[in-house]
C-alpha cells in the first residue's frame, strides 16, 4: 500500500548499490569517471535534427551504442524505443547489473525527466498537420511519448513489477527523483528503489532556450567571467537505492551513501532566480540539517552551474552564504563544463559524479574555465587533483524555481 | 503514522468553477453538452468539453505571473484556492507551510502545440514568452509564486492513476514533516492534438479540461471529517492480458465495501468491481475524460459525497485506459469507530 504508511521507528540510513550513467563522454561508469577526472569536454555541431536556422548550434549529443544491454523486451518492443527510453534502459540496466539484485518483489521506480519522448511528440504533431487524416504509427507515437511508459519499458526489460513515479520539476528533476526515493527508503516505505533523470536532446527543447537567448553559441564555461550561457546536453543517470542493513546482508559492493536531501522553491520569476539565490541556500541549509552536517563537513559542491549569467551569480551568493568562511577553501566546479546541461537527467548524472569522485578521491574540475568570475570567493576546481573527500553537496536549481539539494558520503 | 484529513476541495470542471457545479451536475446525472473544437484538417471538428468561463471573473487573474499563464494553469489555481478556503491567506503570510503536488498528463499543450508549431515556421521568431510555460511544472511554480509558498514542491507526470499515486506523496510530505499541510492538483487544458490523441484509443471519449484539488492537513477538521484512509499500490497494466489482473490485485488490497459505501470509477466495464455491494458513480460519463483533473473530480465528488452523509466511505478506482489500477479510499472516521469492516 502507498498509504497508510508502516511505521518505522528511526529512519534508515540509505546506500547506493548500483548506478549507471550515459552522456556524451560514453555509455558506463568508467569511461564517464576518466571524461569528468579529466576535465574533458564533449561538445560537437548537433547533428539530431535541423539547427541552420537557430541562434546556436551545439551541443554535448550522445553517440548511442548499435546494442542495447540484455534485456526481456521483445523485438517489437526494442524497435519502439525511441532516444530517451534507450538512455534510460542503458543507464538502469547498469545500475541494476552492479547492483545485483534480482526481479523478486515489487520495486518503486522513481525517474526525473523535462521532456520525455518529446520527439514523438514532434513526429506526431507534424503528421498530424502535414496529412492530417493519415493514422500510421499515431497510436504507436502517442503511447510511447507518455513519460510513464517509458518507466514501465525499463521494468519490462528488467522483469520487474514496478510503480513508476515522473516527477518533472524542470531542471531539478532528477535529483528530485532521487530524494524522493531516499525518502522512501529512508522512511520505510520501500526496500529499494531504483532512480534516477533522463532527458534526450530534441528539437523543440533546443528551439526553446534558444529563444530565450540562454543557450551559448559556444561550450559553456560556468563560474566564468566572460560566461554566455549554457550548452544543452543529453544523457541519463540511475542510482540503486537500498537501506544499508539489506546491502550489507545481501554483501553488496556499496558505492556511497545518501545522507541529506532538501527540495525548496523560488517563487521569484518563472524563469530566472531570485539573485541572492534564497531558494538555493534554503536547499543547502536543510540538506545539511537532515544530514546532520555543517559546511565546513562538505569537501565538494558539485554546483548547478548552469554558465547562464543569472544561474551562476545567484547560486555563488548562496553558495557563499551557506558556506560563511569555510567558501575560501570550499572547492566548487559544474561538470555542465564538460557534458552540458541535460536538463531532467542533470541532477542524477551529477550525484553520480559525486559518487565517483568520493569512490576515486579526486574533483572534477572545468577545464574550460579561463577567467573566474571575480564575484566567485570558493575555489573553482580548474585542473584535474586528487583529493580526500569524505562528503559532497550536490545542488539543482530548475525553471519554475525548484531547487534541490542532495548529500552524499564516501563508503565506508 | 500520522492520520490524514481532508480539509477542502476544489473544482473547476466542464460543469463550472466550483464544487458546487460539480456537484449538481454529477446529481444531474446526465452527461454534459459537448462542444465542437476545430481540428486542422478535418472537415468535421473533434467533441471536447470545455470549462465555461467564471461568472465572476476571479480575483487572481490579474496576478502578474498569471496574466499570460496557460489554461491548465488558471484552473489549477482556480481548484487549489477553492479548496484551501481561508488557509489561503495563512499560507501568505508565512503562518502555513504549504507543500504542493501537481499532477498531469499533457501539462501545458496548447502552448506546446503552438510554440512547436512556431520552431517549424522559424525558430528565429518563435516566442520566449511561450515556451517557459510549456514546462511541466509551470502550473505548480505560478500557484507557489502566487501563494508565496516556498517549501516542496512536485509536479509528477503520468496517467489519471498519478492524481492517487500524488495523495500518497503529500501524506508523505505530512508524515515527514517536510510540510504543514498538502494540497494535490489535478489539471489539464484542451488542445485539438490531445482530443485527436486521445481518439485513437477510444472513439467514443470526450476530452475535457479543468482541475481538481484536494487539500490535506494532519490536523482532524471541523464538521464532517473526511480521512484518507488508503492508496493502494500501482499495478502497471499496460496491457490488455494484464489489465484485470492489475484490477484485481487493486481491489484486494481495500475492504470489500458494503451497501452504505460509494465506487467512483473511471470505467465500469472491469471486473475486478462486479461485485461491488455500493452506489456506484461514473463522472467521466458526464463531464468527459479529464485525465489526471477526472481522477482528481472523482476524489472531489467522493469527499463531498461523505460531507454530505451520502456514503460514510467511498472508494475511487482508477483503472481502464490508465496505465496502471490504483485506488484510493476516503471514510467518515466518526463512523467507523463504530464499525467493523473487513
Amino acid at each position: 500500500m502507498l498509504f497508510p504508511l508502516p511505521k518505522t521507528p528511526r529512519p534508515r540510513r540509505i546506500v547506493v548499490t548500483g548506478a549507471g550513467v550515459i552522456t556524451a563522454f560514453g555509455a558506463g561508469w568508467k569511461i564517464n569517471a576518466e571524461g569528468f577526472r579529466s576535465g574533458r569536454t564533449a561538445f560537437r555541431p548537433v547533428t539530431l535534427f535541423d539547427v541552420t536556422r537557430q541562434r546556436c548550434k551545439i551541443a554535448a549529443e550522445i553517440d548511442l551504442p548499435g546494442d542495447l544491454p540484455p534485456n526481456r523486451l521483445s523485438r517489437g518492443d526494442l524497435r519502439r524505443l525511441q532516444r530517451a527510453s534507450r538512455l534510460l534502459l542503458l543507464a538502469g540496466a547498469e545500475a541494476w547489473d552492479q547492483a545485483g539484485w534480482t526481479p523478486d518483489g515489487r520495486l518503486p521506480l522513481v525517474l526525473g525527466t523535462t521532456s520525455g519522448e518529446m520527439c514523438l511528440g514532434q513526429e506526431y504533431l507534424l503528421q498530424a498537420l502535414q496529412t492530417p487524416l493519415c493514422f500510421k504509427r499515431q497510436t504507436e507515437r502517442v503511447t510511447h511519448y507518455l513519460v510513464q511508459q517509458q518507466g514501465i519499458n525499463l521494468a519490462n526489460a528488467l522483469g520487474v513489477e514496478a510503480e513508476v513515479i515522473t516527477i518533472s520539476n524542470a531542471c531539478a528533476s532528477g535529483a528530485n527523483a532521487i530524494g524522493h526515493a531516499w525518502q522512501l527508503v529512508r522512511e520505510g516505505r520501500a526496500d529499494r528503489v531504483l532512480t534516477g533523470g533522463y532527458d534526450a536532446l530534441c528539437h523543440m527543447t533546443y528551439a526553446g532556450f534558444d529563444t530565450l537567448q540562454v543557450l551559448s553559441p559556444t561550450p559553456c564555461r560556468p563560474f566564468d567571467a566572460g560566461r554566455d550561457g549554457l550548452t544543452l546536453g543529453e544523457g541519463a543517470a540511475l542510482l540503486a537505492l537500498e537501506d544499508l542493513n539489506s546491502a550489507q546482508r545481501r554483501d553488496a559492493e556499496i558505492l556511497g551513501e545518501i545522507i541529506g536531501y532538501a527540495a525548496t522553491m523560488d517563487t521569484h520569476h518563472l524563469t530566472q532566480p531570485q539573485p541572492e539565490g534564497n531558494a538555493a541556500l534554503a536547499a543547502m541549509r536543510a540538506a545539511c540539517a537532515s544530514a546532520g552536517v555543517t559546511p565546513e563537513q562538505i569537501d565538494y559542491v558539485n554546483a548547478h552551474g548552469t554558465a547562464t549569467p543569472q544561474n551562476d551569480i545567484a547560486e555563488t551568493a548562496a553558495i557563499q552564504t551557506w558556506a560563511g568562511a569555510r567558501a575560501a577553501t570550499l572547492p566548487v566546479s559544474s561538470t555542465k563544463a564538460g557534458i552540458g546541461h541535460l536538463l531532467g537527467a542533470a541532477g542524477a548524472v551529477e550525484a553520480v559524479v559525486s559518487l565517483m569522485a568520493l569512490r576515486g578521491q579526486w574533483l572534477p574540475p572545468e577545464t574550460s574555465l579561463e577567467t573566474p568570475d571575480p564575484a566567485c570567493r570558493f575555489q573553482v576546481v580548474r585542473q584535474p587533483i586528487d583529493a580526500k573527500i569524505k562528503t559532497t553537496l550536490s545542488n539543482s536549481c530548475g525553471f519554475g524555481g525548484a531547487n534541490a539539494t542532495l548529500i552524499f558520503k564516501r563508503w565506508p | 503514522m500520522s492520520r490524514v484529513f481532508v480539509h477542502g476541495q476544489g473544482a473547476v470542471s466542464p460543469a463550472g468553477w466550483g464544487l458546487p457545479a460539480l456537484r449538481a451536475s454529477l446529481k444531474n446525472e446526465r452527461p454534459l453538452p459537448a462542444q465542437s473544437l476545430a481540428r486542422p484538417g478535418w472537415d468535421k471538428p473533434l467533441l471536447v468539453r470545455i470549462v465555461p468561463p467564471p461568472l465572476v471573473r476571479p480575483a487572481f487573474l490579474a496576478h502578474p505571473r498569471l496574466r499570460r499563464a496557460s489554461p491548465m494553469t488558471h484552473y489549477a489555481v482556480g481548484a487549489a484556492l477553492e479548496a484551501l478556503g481561508q488557509d489561503a491567506d495563512l499560507i501568505r503570510s508565512g503562518g502555513l507551510q504549504l507543500g504542493i503536488v501537481t499532477c498531469t498528463l499533457t501539462g501545458g499543450i496548447s502552448y506546446s502545440r503552438r510554440f512547436y508549431e512556431e520552431v517549424l515556421q522559424n525558430p528565429a521568431t518563435a516566442s520566449p514568452m511561450i515556451f517557459p510555460e510549456t514546462v511541466f511544472n509551470s502550473s505548480a511554480s505560478h500557484l507557489a509564486a502566487y501563494l508565496g509558498s516556498s517549501v516542496v514542491n512536485y509536479t509528477l507526470v503520468g496517467d489519471a492513476g498519478t492524481f492517487l499515486q500524488g495523495l500518497a506523496v503529500a501524506a508523505g510530505w505530512l508524515d515527514s514533516g517536510m510540510a504543514e499541510a498538502c494540497v494535490i492538483i489535478g489539471a489539464e487544458e484542451l488542445d485539438w492534438t490531445a482530443a485527436d490523441a486521445l481518439r485513437l484509443f477510444d472513439r467514443r471519449a470526450v476530452h475535457a479540461s479543468g482541475a481538481g484539488a484536494i487539500y490535506l492537513k494532519t490536523l482532524h477538521p471541523a464538521g464532517v471529517p473526511v480521512e484518507l484512509a488508503a492508496v493502494t499500490d500501482s499495478f502497471a497494466a499496460t496491457r490488455a492480458p494484464g489489465r484485470h489482473e492489475a484490477a484485481r490485485k487493486m481491489r484486494a488490497q481495500l475492504p470489500v465495501g458494503a451497501s452504505d459505501e460509494l465506487l467512483c470509477a473511471s470505467e465500469c466495464d472491469n471486473s475486478a468491481w462486479n461485485d461491488w455491494p455500493g452506489e456506484l458513480l461514473t463522472p467521466t460519463e458526464i463531464l468527459g475524460e479529464g485525465f489526471t483533473a477526472a481522477a482528481a473530480w472523482q476524489c472531489v465528488a467522493v469527499c463531498d459525497a461523505i460531507q454530505q452523509s451520502r456514503c460514510v466511505a467511498a472508494n475511487v478506482s482508477i483503472t481502464g485506459q490508465s496505465l496502471q489500477a490504483i485506488a484510493a479510499r476516503f471514510v467518515n472516521p466518526t463512523f467507523l469507530k463504530t464499525q467493523t469492516r473487513t
